[in-house]
């Protein structure tokens, strides 16, 4: 089933990390075999923040293999050393869990595509999202688990868009987890509750562009679609019009950029989303619950109709 | 209301202006047996007095809490019943089955007022999907917006929407009225097999998708049309009965109803028509 909540404000920042929590914590019912937070947070915009991991949550409810976390360690040293080669400088480093990265790096480069590239051509290593606003982290468990794991309710933001979850065709990893950051492209990040019946066309159609999959899950195709259709030179909100015919199935998705957030209702209107708009905040999710958990009070909500596509700016 | 002691059995429907198309060539047709009476009255249902009026806060109760307290308010008699705090809760109201007359101060989730069989209701906000699924009979007044599949399958009563609804609205509908001040989504009227929806504003692609029979009305402009969905003539007697239909569902005050399109299926079905248990209570 899964369950996405977003939210933005506009012309001022908020704690977007509990918000977002207690957004997604409401929709748990629809999944909680991973949650993930895209968090645009208040930053100077000078360096990127990489957040990666290498290696899996191999906990209770995982599909994923474990392996000794010395293995991780050496992957560490391994990206540390190749970020040093491509002249990217390590300004700060967390790391949250051991298979969990978080790094500033100075590094001046407008196409990411070559950075990623190299970075992820080591073994166990996926870039979770890449830019100078944008953090995504995604891990088992619902949001109030992984907001814990993570401390992320204390991160002060624009906007932020979070997904809960049900895995169905792809397996409970944080490498089918949502949020999808749009690779190769700064600060973009996707999540998608639905199903798209065209993803393996459509995958080797963009692989054979030079884009790159790191999960079978068919979510992730909505990243990659977007970000080469704004490598093609697009816009973020033609890049969803397009989609709208180009992806085929039923969904609802947001898209985040550093200074966006934009949803796309497929033309069948098969899955849900509600939507509350006023003049400062922008709060949707798959269920009215979610914006109730930031909007007690009485609202006037909305649903959006088949095939529509909005975006908002910060 | 017409005498019924007077006219056919076949007729009665007819005479009660509950049943207005005729069917001919191999349609099949089975009308109420009043000797059936006694057989449409539900177990476990309330005999509710609406003077006797309470509030229920339910913002620290979950969805099977609250729905017990309304039937324990209702055991006690009472039939007027206020709903403070539903703060947008899932499956609020459902499985109604007498008289009462229930107000919620607030937003409904998903499901709310689900297989219901006879409560007035008004919702002082907005509703999410499947509202009122399944209703039998009794009236729901939405103030604010609905989400998609509202009124799915319902088989009778009057469901009412100030705002705008979602898609597939009044999907599987096999009786009832739906009316919706504002817009509507795609495939509304998708599968109907009876009764009314009336939409004053704009509707979305694939109106009346596979309908097999039942009406539409539409007040603005129409996305595209269903397989199986034709325009027909609007007459005098729809205008009546539109006019007569706004008016108590106090919406589209002033609306010009003789510019509605009227859609229906352009396809006839056999051996679907039995008369709905609606209407025969009501025949009772």
């Amino acid at each position: 089933m899964c369950g996405i909540a977003g939210l933005i404000h506009r012309g001022k920042s908020s704690n977007v990390g509990s918000e977002l929590q207690g957004m997604l914590q409401a929709l748990k019912h629809r999944g909680e075999d991973s949650t993930g937070y895209a968090l645009y947070g208040d930053t100077d915009g000078k360096n990127f923040i990489m957040r990666f991991k290498v290696g899996e949550n191999v906990g209770e409810g995982s599909s994923s293999v474990m392996e000794d976390v010395s293995v991780y360690d050496e992957r560490k040293k391994v990206v540390d050393q190749t970020l040093a080669d491509i002249g990217a400088k390590i300004i700060k480093e967390e790391r949250t869990l051991p298979y969990s990265l978080r790094y500033e790096l100075e590094y001046d480069a407008k196409d990411l595509l070559n950075f990623s590239q190299t970075v992820e051509a080591i073994p166990g290593v996926e870039i979770l999202s890449m830019g100078k606003s944008l953090e995504v982290i995604k891990d088992l468990g619902n949001a109030k688990a992984v907001c814990d794991r993570y401390s992320l309710d204390k991160l002060v933001g624009t906007h932020a868009i979070g997904h809960a979850r049900m895995a169905t065709e792809s397996g409970v990893d944080i490498k089918s987890a949502h949020p999808f950051w749009g690779y190769p492209f700064s600060d973009v990040s996707v999540v998608h509750n639905g199903q798209l019946t065209n993803y393996w066309n459509n995958r080797r159609v963009l692989e054979n562009k030079g884009m790159r999959f790191m999960s079978e899950c068919d979510s992730e195709l909505i990243a990659v679609y977007i970000a080469q259709k704004m490598r093609e030179g697009a816009t973020l909100e033609e890049g969803m019009k397009d989609s709208l015919l180009g992806l085929d199935g039923v969904f609802t998705y947001f898209v985040a950029t550093k200074d966006s957030l934009g949803m796309a209702k497929d033309t069948m209107a098969a899955k849900p989303l509600v939507l509350y708009e006023s003049d400062d905040l922008v709060a949707m999710g798959s269920e009215e619950i979610a914006i109730r958990s930031v909007l007690p009070q009485e609202i006037d909500t909305y649903d959006p109709f088949d095939g529509e596509v909005k975006v908002w700016q910060i | 209301m017409a005498n019924l002691k007077t006219v056919s059995k076949k007729s009665k429907a007819q005479s009660m202006g509950m049943h207005t198309e005729v069917l001919t060539g191999r349609t099949q047709q089975k009308f109420f047996n009043p000797d059936e009476a006694e057989n449409f009255y539900y177990f476990g249902t309330y005999d509710v007095d609406f003077n006797k009026r309470t509030e229920l806060d339910v913002l620290d109760m979950t969805a099977p809490e609250a729905n017990k307290e309304i039937d324990n308010l209702m055991s006690q008699g009472y039939g007027t019943i206020v709903i403070k705090n539903p703060q947008g809760k899932h499956s609020l109201g459902v499985g109604i089955l007498n008289k009462l007359n229930l107000i919620f101060e607030g937003s409904l989730g998903y499901f709310g007022m689900g297989s219901c069989d006879g409560p007035i209701v008004r919702i002082n906000g907005r509703v999410g999907w499947s509202c009122a699924e399944n209703l039998m009979a009794g009236k729901v007044v939405i103030e604010k917006n609905a989400g998609s599949c509202f009124g799915a399958a319902i088989r009778g009563g009057d469901l009412i929407c100030k705002g705008s609804v979602g898609a597939r609205t009044g999907i599987d509908m096999k009786g009832g009225t739906i009316i919706i001040g504002g817009d509507a989504g795609a495939f509304t009227g998708f599968m109907m097999q009876r009764g009314r929806i009336i939409i004053l504003g704009d509707v979305g692609i694939n109106l009346g998708d596979s309908m097999y029979d039942g009406t539409i009305f539409v007040g603005g402009e129409i996305g595209s049309y269903g397989s199986d969905a034709v325009d027909a003539e609007l007459t005098s007697s729809d205008q009546d009965w539109l006019k007569r239909k706004l008016k108590v569902a106090e919406i589209g005050e002033n609306f010009d109803v003789s510019k509605m399109k009227k859609i229906v299926a352009g396809k006839k079905l056999w051996n679907y028509d039995n008369l709905e248990p609606t209407e025969k209570k009501g025949a009772i």
